[in-house]
């Protein structure tokens, strides 16, 4: 396949994209097109979007390059672009959080952080594929069309911010958001080769991104560099009035951490490994090949000056368990919005069936298998007689993490372990198997019930596909992670003499 | 704690019971499919039963909540056409809804 023109722009990182538009050396259309002409070369094969908004986004590109040239200040994001997960609301633009329920739907206003990357003069590319309602680790529960993994066709691109990871990774989106319930950021990070933060919870506004697990949900950056990831964070997070849980407290300096970290030196950083996280005795389940490339990780961590040490985090073997009847508990009573009154599709209304059967026909055929699954097993632990042995249990369960995570702070500063136990499995290899899917959030987990913030950054290949570690930090320590993140990827280019995503197939055959 | 096994718990007519409590017409084929299913995710998640939580408090939320109050100023919501426009169906300036009651 021919490369589109200028199709270069598309391989640079967001930082160095946005260095050239400030310097004048490439306009914001020019960006724009050379994405929107990849995408529609490329996305046929990927699947990374469900929508590509092209008048707008060349449109608002458009007008950043005209403000450029009259010489109005502009903020370091102005014309670059990016791309939304369908998970958060876009006012005008269609949104559907990969659910027929909302097919069709463009919401009358914008979220929060939709509205701050606007406001920064991003350029909007699209809205990119997720797993149904954000329940998933493949996107293949999304309703409308499979993602694929751009290091392998035939594989998952991670979930459920697949569409997200396959877009950036695949060089159809710069960087974009997705979000992160139980690993949804990091996850589909790890195996497309690309670095995701899960942001502390309440430290990113959730107004506006339709509710999954609202004890757990967090907006957050996926991008190609630690830098570009941080840049992003910055760009969206803070207090916001309109999220009664955001949490009113500065972010800390995110990106001049990442660029202080890229020097390399952990003198007397303390770091964890998590025994129970694939660590020596608990690696059942997990591929060689994955132990070995975080070991590798561990050993230049400690090569870097960090004292590291395992640590026994034992309730962490109960994260799965809890984190499946927490969320669906949670998902059973959010999703009851969704009845066909208001918004999005309603069937049956003929004047033969009544207001219940009008819902419960609507949410027949507005929602697929997985989503149906989880609003009847969170109905359940949330049923009278039921209640205290599972919901009720897995939240004590929840308080008993939370604790293992108190202890391990006390002696460390960070935390590490695989993100995800395997590379990018095929497609369809799960989709049958509730658990076996759900057993990629094995690692992911601990971070999520805990509310605390946790970074995939990529530590390498197995078999020619990329492996992801995990750094989890304190509620509100963040900058530790993008820290130690920006000395692994430094270290590990260096090594290698370039970057992990210019072994991507499709990148490496198009320099040929 | 004793919790009833899954195939007790949550077998076809337990799963139609929930369908209708949660208002999904499930069809025959998928109660079928969640009974087989839903019974190894319940066997599954029923493993914190085994967590010895004696005391321990439960947590509901990551972050303490309390509750956040704005000043009491009206201000602008969403034009009413506006919103109206995505409804499924509209009527008079309002959501146009199925009927709740039964024939006569």
């Amino acid at each position: 396949m021919s490369r589109p023109e200028h199709a270069e722009l598309t391989d640079l990182d967001a930082a160095e994209l946005g260095r050239r538009l400030s310097a004048g050396e490439v306009s914001s259309v020019e960006a724009t097109r050379a994405y929107l002409d990849r995408i529609e070369a490329e996305d046929g094969a990927v699947g990374a979007y469900l929508h590509v908004d092209t008048d707008a986004a060349l449109e608002r590109a458009a007008a950043v390059d005209a403000a450029r040239a009259a010489g109005e200040e502009l903020g370091p994001l102005a014309g670059l672009p990016v791309a939304l997960k369908d998970v958060f609301v876009t006012e005008g633009v269609p949104t559907t959080s990969g659910s027929r329920i909302l097919e069709g739907w463009r919401p009358p206003y914008d979220a929060t952080v939709t509205r701050r990357l606007k406001d920064a003069g991003t350029v909007l590319l699209g809205k990119t594929n997720m797993d149904e309602f954000a329940m998933g680790s493949s996107t293949e529960n999304s309703a409308y069309r499979v993602t694929r993994n751009p290091w392998d066709l035939a594989r998952i691109p991670g979930g459920s911010s697949g569409g997200s990871s396959a877009a950036v990774a695949g060089g159809l989106a710069p960087w974009a958001l997705g979000t992160d319930t139980g690993g949804s950021i990091r996850q589909p990070a790890a195996v497309t080769g690309l670095v995701g933060h899960k942001p502390t919870y309440g430290s990113v506004s959730r107004y506006g991104l339709i509710a999954f697990s609202s004890s757990l949900d967090q907006a957050g950056p996926m991008a190609r560099t630690v830098l570009d990831a941080a840049v992003l964070h910055e760009a969206i997070g803070g207090h916001d009035p309109r999220d009664s849980t955001s949490i009113d407290a500065p972010l800390p300096p995110l990106a001049e951490c990442a660029r202080r970290g890229a020097a390399g030196d952990l003198t007397g950083l303390r770091v964890g490994v998590v025994r129970e996280l694939g660590g020596e005795g608990h690696a059942d389940g997990y591929e060689e090949g994955v132990l070995a490339r975080v070991a590798e990780a561990v050993q230049l961590i400690e090569g870097m000056g960090a004292e590291v040490r395992e640590v026994s985090c034992p309730s962490f073997d109960l994260a799965l368990p809890a984190y499946y009847l927490i969320a669906p508990s949670e998902a059973s009573s959010n999703l009851a919005r969704f009845e066909g009154m208001r918004f999005g599709i309603r069937v049956a209304d003929d004047g033969r069936h009544d207001l219940d059967e009008v819902m419960a026909l609507t949410r027949e055929q507005g929602f697929g298998p997985e989503v149906k699954r989880r609003i009847i097993l969170g109905t359940y632990a949330l049923s009278a007689g039921y209640y205290d042995a599972y919901y009720g249990q897995a939240q004590k369960v929840r308080t008993l993490i939370t604790r293992d995570f108190t202890a391990a702070f006390a002696d460390v500063d960070v935390l590490i372990s695989p993100t995800t136990p395997s590379v990018a499995f095929p497609i369809g290899s799960r989709v049958d198997d509730p658990l076996a899917m759900y057993a990629a959030d094995l690692c992911t987990l601990p971070a999520s019930l805990a509310g605390l913030p946790a970074t995939s950054v990529p530590c390498g290949l197995s078999d020619g596909l990329p492996v992801g570690l995990q750094i989890m930090a304190p509620a509100l320590a963040d900058d530790r992670c993008y820290s130690l993140a920006a000395a692994v990827e430094a270290a590990l280019d260096s090594a290698r003499g370039h970057r992990l995503l210019d072994e991507l197939p499709t990148r490496a055959g198009a320099a040929s | 704690m004793s919790t009833p096994s899954a195939n007790e718990a949550l077998g076809r007519d337990e799963i139609a019971h929930l369908a209708r409590l949660s208002r999904l017409a499930l069809t025959e084929e998928e109660l079928d499919r969640f009974a087989g299913q839903l019974g190894a995710v319940l066997d599954a998640v029923a493993q914190v039963g085994k967590a010895d939580v004696g005391d321990v408090a439960p947590t509901t939320h990551a972050v303490p909540l309390t509750n956040v109050l704005r000043a009491d100023v009206a201000t602008p919501s969403l034009p009413r056409d506006v919103v109206l426009a995505a409804a499924p169906a509209a009527e008079d300036d309002r959501f146009r809804v199925p009927r709740i009651l039964g024939e006569e």
